[in-house]
């Protein structure tokens, strides 16, 4: 059986580093996922709180992408329920839960190849975008005022990436850590409550690694970003994570925080007592 | 010096025929650049919304002889007739009924597909519009006159005669489509370049996962793109049906847009544009120049070779992205 998260202590909460962490802002409950006759999510329940960062790890196979999709609308599950902000969320499309304040990055990199760097973190902020079809193709009033506004906060993500370099650059020539970067970027632009990120440092090396943990808790810690991600570099997750979500066969085996996981005899078992890289 | 200045007629007459063929590619081009689809029914949507547009100025019934047959009724015409701006109006309406139903019938239900699949499917969507048409309006060869200017023009005779001695003979009616095409043209590069919705179209056509991930609904772009692609295509109906009778032979103008689309490659609107240009001038300079040699009749074939060498030399076109296949 499942221990339900509902049992988490909620009251909110002060980190050791000053960081807030506040109520539950999406709880996922007994969700299961098949794809024909293969049972990717065996009912699952946890729940990520305001403020934090939450982990999801587990061997290769053992349904984390497939549970960060049904949190983006990119899959529905065919059973459970997905409750956003105190309310059940109906089985949404990807557009739409991106609209509600979900971002997300992929696991091998969506990135709009044919445009710059500039052109692929302004899509972030697209939907935001209100002026009419006329005033935005001839440059009027309203619409010069909306794009230097929404240019202005795409700057500010642009310096605190480190990436003011690469702004006229086509992504499709960028190497594969400033992509990922980008693609971080991309999310960002859309002021996102809940950010979403699918193995953020794989294939990166150690330097690129360090880049990406710190650019991860600095967006937590300046924009007070809740942030789920899902990671195979244990050091890594360890390091990060408020609370980390174990899971194995589709099964969650363990949740709690990283010295609770780390000491869990059947997360031991499953994952790091076995030789898996 | 006088047959330098009939040459330079001959150009000027080619770019003003090039401009027509540009305006079918227009439509490949803006769909395949948003979906990646070879849209087959291209031709056909543009005889579809030249019938459509006769149909309504004219104040026929839809598919009376259907209803006739049907009801033993005699219905043909409501006996008015529209006014060709809001008839012009009313047919891009129908044109954005129709991008809905495509959307809704085929598209949505072939998501993901190989692009062969959905290529098939507006092969379908092509026999299907060209019949529908005929029992919506009939068959029959139609004229259309939405007041657009015809016959060769004086000013432009009586201008080039001042200028140089020798009175060009230009049609109206390509001087009305240079300018429109250009018109048309200009407001597309400004949509897609500025505009969100043109943002947005752009951002599907080159990752769809990632459109969705920044809230770019699918649905709603293809349904826009389509209903662009009917625009152009009423545009290319009344051009062409103007010039020359709105009937069958209409939706093979589209195959004169296949070579257009393999010069300028089929991701660019300046190559549309381009494309279109080269082969117009080309075309009527071959049939001077080399026509006479091998007993005339180029103008048939020399699009088809002189895209098939391209194909052999420089396959994505003069302006198409180029393909590169990472190893």
């Amino acid at each position: 059986m499942n221990e339900h998260s509902m049992t988490a202590d909620l009251e909110p909460y002060t980190t050791a580093d000053g960081r807030r962490i506040g109520g539950v802002m999406m709880d996922l409950r007994n969700i299961t996922l098949r794809f024909g006759g293969v049972t990717a999510i065996k009912d699952i329940s946890f729940d990520i709180r305001e403020g934090e960062i939450r982990a999801i790890i587990g061997p290769n196979g053992a349904g984390k992408s497939s549970m960060l999709n049904v949190i983006s609308g990119f899959y529905v599950p065919q059973e459970g329920e997905v409750w956003f902000r105190g309310k059940r969320r109906p089985a949404l499309r990807p557009y739409q839960v991106a609209r509600q304040g979900i971002a997300r990055t992929f696991q091998n990199i969506a990135l709009f190849d044919g445009m710059t760097v500039l052109d692929n973190i302004m899509t972030g902020r697209l939907t935001m975008m209100k002026s009419g079809l006329v005033a935005q193709a001839l440059w009027w009033g309203s619409a010069e005022r909306e794009e230097i506004l929404h240019r202005e906060r795409v700057e500010r993500i642009i310096d605190f990436l480190e990436i003011q370099n690469l702004r006229k650059t086509p992504v499709g020539r960028l190497p594969y850590g400033l992509k990922k970067r980008v693609e971080l970027a991309r999310a960002l632009a859309a002021e996102p409550s809940l950010l979403l990120l699918d193995e953020p440092m794989a294939g990166m090396n150690v330097e690129e690694k360090e880049d990406m943990s710190r650019f991860i808790l600095d967006v937590n810690d300046e924009f007070g970003t809740t942030i789920a991600l899902i990671e195979h570099d244990m050091g890594v997750v360890m390091d990060l994570s408020d609370r980390v979500v174990v899971m194995d066969y589709g099964r969650k085996i363990g949740d709690g925080t990283p010295s609770e996981v780390r000491n869990n005899q059947a997360v031991i078992d499953a994952y790091l007592g076995v030789a898996h890289d | 010096m006088e047959q330098l200045l009939y040459v330079s007629e001959i150009v000027v007459n080619g770019l003003m025929t090039g401009v027509m063929y540009a305006l079918v590619a227009l439509g490949f081009v803006l769909i395949y650049k948003a979906s990646g689809v070879f849209n087959y029914a291209q031709g056909v949507m543009a005889l579809f919304a030249a019938m459509t547009l006769v149909g309504i100025q004219q104040g026929q019934v839809p598919f009376a002889h259907l209803i006739n047959a049907l009801t033993g009724m005699h219905v043909s015409n409501f006996g008015w007739n529209v006014p060709a701006v809001l008839a012009i109006a009313l047919t891009a309406g129908v044109m954005v009924l129709l991008a809905i139903a495509i959307q809704k019938l085929v598209l949505q239900h072939l998501v993901g597909q190989e692009p062969i699949i959905l290529f098939m499917a507006t092969l379908g969507l092509a026999y299907f519009l060209e019949g529908l048409g005929d029992v919506m309006w009939g068959a029959d060869v139609k004229t259309l006159d939405v007041g657009l200017p015809q016959g060769i023009s004086d000013a432009a005779e009586a201008l080039t005669a001042r200028l140089t001695g020798y009175g060009f003979f230009i049609d109206r009616l390509d001087i009305w489509a240079a300018i429109i095409a250009t018109a048309l043209v200009a407001a597309l590069v400004a949509f897609s370049q500025y505009t969100k919705q043109g943002r947005a179209m752009r951002a599907v056509a080159d990752d769809h996962q990632a459109a969705l991930s920044v809230g770019i609904s699918l649905k709603f772009v293809w349904i826009m793109v389509w209903s662009i692609a009917g625009f152009v295509a009423l545009v290319a109906g009344i051009m062409w049906g103007t010039k020359s009778g709105v009937q069958f032979s209409l939706s093979l103008i589209a195959l004169k847009a296949l070579p257009v689309l393999m010069l300028g490659g089929f991701t660019s609107i300046p190559g549309a544009i381009v494309g279109g240009l080269i082969i117009g001038v080309g075309e009527k300079l071959f049939e001077y120049f080399v026509g006479p040699m091998i007993g005339g009749a180029t103008e048939t074939w020399f699009a088809y070779v002189l895209a098939l060498g391209f194909l052999v030399f420089r396959p994505q076109g003069l302006f198409g992205e180029r393909i590169i296949e990472r190893v």
